[in-house]
């Protein structure tokens, strides 16, 4: 087939009665901007870690909110945190909180003083 | 045992354990130092710091100087309570010890007026006595004045004053009591032996001796109480800031600096905060947003303190990192850095994660110079646009680093408290440049050139764009001629308070437009609101911030609001205001001579 750069994905099935959702429930309570959210991308056209790699933050935070965490923990691990998706978000989404809060979750860690 | 009474022991006991606990505290601290800052006080111990370092100790542990600049009635009431206390024992210690050919103890000279019954009878004597009345007398003027505070600070020009725990109100209580129990002590002494000065005759002659008898013992015994609760209280106290900031002081002047991770220099700087309040007033955060609970001085409390966990890290990360706080503080604590430290995020901060990076080549730029945007620059397109052109204009060749893609510079990771991964970043961006065989670094963002600047080690001098033109101008290299827009400047926090460049974007303004200055300018600058220190505020609260600057910048009616920092720009472009927002180098690019 002619690579167009873009393709008809495949359909995915999430069941949510076999999902753990605590943790996407949780980053919504830490980070409640992420409610606004309407999956436009502009964070995934702005990243700079996306210039270099397949890193794709729209698709990471997607998969958090809807129970998904497969390998989100190394995946978001390539944000340099500049903080460009948080400017150009039409919505106001606090996405260097998000990110930050989602990494927090799911390797279950906090600040910590020595 | 001449020259004694129980009625000592209180304070002898105090002060002992005074001097052990500060003692023990000092030396723990000072082991905890990391092994950088132990190299850098073996470095310097022995340059002549010490002579500038006490210098400075008199001029701000006494003086108060630096205080006094800001606001006077602040500074006078310190001082008098400071200076005052200090020259009490000095010239005290002075007069016992010449007033005591035998039996001498330390204790003889605070309680000198009952230990020396015999009036005064030489001139110098009788010199002595008026002037520990007259100093006796300016510390209880300085006590008013931190009462008249207490009850309503603005009288002293504070908006807002510090919230106290219970132990700071207690030991706080000790202190405001100590010198009208002196005062009360020596007039009943005064009444009794006529040994009095000016102050303390006089009050001493209203009492009839009968009662001074009764009163004499305990009102000494309660002074030697008050000092004693003063003394043993201190060291878990806001007032261990009184000693403290004598060797913060020193190691400052020795050069030693905040590391990344809390080490035994952050607790002498914890300590050394003496909890005035200062840093609260002008906090955008309160000023603007009513929140009040997260200033540096809670901060450093609840860091010292570490028991309230939760709340040292979401005072923590509730911050614009505007540095307006580390500004005015009057200790000049590094407040920025213990921040940053707050923030450290532990295993969350792991190594390698840029690893994707490795592809990235250098430009080969031997006799270019390289230029940095910035992330930022690419959501203001017309900042690089306007810079590439400045450059063409000048002759000078050049690389634009990142102008497809960018790396980051790492500080916005490093602010917070991803240290780890900063450094990868800023490994990353130096082996680049320094590969590059590029003479200069010049950004376009404040941020990117505070970590460049600050953070890096670069073989290479590195400029600000706001520099740079301002050199290309002075040297003729760049023609540009005067248009007749009236425009006012704001200065971004980084540049300003964090890089101290205030005068080469004003005179590239004023020859290329008339600059008009603003209220709040230079140190004094508001912070647009819209920046990476804070994660916490809402787009809401960020805006109510980004209001207040951008009325403050439109008040002098100017045509055009110019900034040097591309988040800054963008900030302000979307405030809805008429006035056109532009970076100093569109100005400039405009305005270039064909």
């Amino acid at each position: 087939m002619a690579d167009f750069g873009f393709s008809l994905k495949k359909a995915r099935t999430v069941y949510l009665s076999k999902t753990d959702m605590r943790k996407a429930e949780q980053l919504i309570a830490t980070v409640p901007s992420y409610k606004l959210c309407i999956g436009c991308g502009g964070c995934t056209a702005s990243c700079s870690a996306r210039q270099f790699t397949d890193f794709n933050i729209r698709k990471a935070h997607n998969h958090f909110r809807r129970g998904q965490y497969d390998k989100l923990e190394e995946e978001l691990q390539k944000c340099m945190l500049c903080g460009k998706c948080t400017l150009v978000c039409p919505r106001g989404v606090n996405l260097r909180s998000l990110i930050i809060n989602m990494r927090q979750i799911l390797s279950n860690t906090t600040e910590i003083l020595a | 045992m001449e020259n004694f009474h129980p009625f000592v022991l209180p304070f002898v006991l105090g002060a002992y354990l005074l001097l052990i606990l500060c003692i023990y505290k000092y030396v723990r601290w000072v082991r905890q130092f990391d092994r950088f800052q132990r190299t850098v006080i073996w470095k310097n111990i022995f340059s002549g710091k010490l002579l500038p370092a006490i210098w400075e100790m008199f001029k701000e542990c006494l003086l108060h100087l630096r205080i006094t600049k800001k606001n006077w009635r602040l500074g006078y009431m310190h001082r008098s309570i400071a200076f005052g206390w200090f020259l009490l024992i000095v010239v005290g210690a002075i007069e016992s010890r010449l007033g005591t050919p035998k039996h001498f103890h330390f204790w003889v000279a605070i309680f000198y007026r009952y230990f020396h019954q015999a009036p005064p009878t030489t001139q110098s004597a009788l010199v002595f006595t008026h002037i520990m009345d007259a100093l006796l007398l300016y510390v209880l003027s300085g006590i008013t004045l931190a009462l008249v505070k207490k009850i309503h600070s603005r009288i002293l020009g504070m908006r807002r004053a510090t919230k106290h725990t219970v132990m700071d109100n207690t030991i706080r209580i000790a202190l405001w009591s100590i010198f009208p129990l002196r005062l009360l002590s020596e007039s009943l002494s005064a009444c009794l032996y006529h040994n009095g000065g000016f102050l303390t005759q006089t009050i001493g002659n209203l009492f009839s001796p009968a009662v001074a008898q009764v009163l004499e013992l305990p009102s000494w015994t309660l002074y030697s109480i008050a000092l004693c609760l003063f003394f043993i209280l201190l060291p878990f106290s806001r007032y261990m800031h009184i000693f403290t900031e004598i060797f913060l002081i020193y190691f400052r002047k020795l050069g030693v600096k905040e590391r990344v991770k809390m080490t035994g220099y952050t607790k002498f700087e914890l300590s050394a905060c003496s909890r005035c309040g200062i840093c609260i007033d002008r906090c955008p955060l309160y000023k603007d947003l009513g929140i009040m609970d997260v200033q540096s001085v809670y901060l450093l409390r609840n860091l010292r303190n570490l028991e309230h966990h939760k709340d040292i890290v979401e005072a923590g990360k509730n911050c614009l990192l505007c540095s307006q706080c580390a500004e005015d503080c009057p200790v000049d604590i590094d407040l920025m850095s213990i921040r940053r430290i707050s923030r450290d995020k532990g295993e969350l901060d792991t190594d390698g994660n840029y690893k994707y990076l490795h592809k990235v080549k250098a430009f080969n730029s031997i006799g270019r110079v390289a230029y940095f945007g910035g992330c930022m620059s690419q959501l203001t397109p017309a900042v690089g646009a306007s810079m590439e052109k400045i450059f063409q204009a000048a002759g000078q060749k050049f690389w634009y680093m990142d102008k497809e893609r960018t790396i980051c510079c790492g500080r916005p990771l490093a602010q917070q408290g991803f240290n780890k991964q900063a450094a990868e970043l800023r490994r990353k961006n130096t082996e680049l440049i320094h590969n590059s065989g590029a003479t200069a670094l010049i950004t376009s963002c404040p941020i990117c050139y505070n970590a460049f600047k600050n953070e890096y080690q670069l073989h290479i001098p590195v400029y600000h764009h706001t520099e740079y033109i301002d050199q290309l101008i002075r040297c003729g290299k760049l023609q540009v001629d005067k248009c007749d827009l009236k425009v006012t400047y704001h200065d971004p926090c980084e540049l300003g308070r964090g890089c101290h460049i205030y005068d080469e974007p004003r005179h590239v303004l004023q020859t290329v437009a008339t600059l008009l200055e603003t209220e709040n300018n230079r140190e004094n600058s508001l912070c647009c609101g819209i920046n990476l220190g804070n994660t916490v505020i809402t787009l809401d609260q960020q805006t109510t911030i980004r209001n207040t600057a951008l009325k403050n910048l439109t008040s002098p009616d100017p045509d055009m609001v110019v900034t040097a920092c591309p988040m800054c720009k963008r900030a302000f472009q979307h405030g809805g205001t008429n006035v056109e927002i532009k970076d100093i180098a569109e100005i400039v690019a405009n305005r270039i001579k064909s």
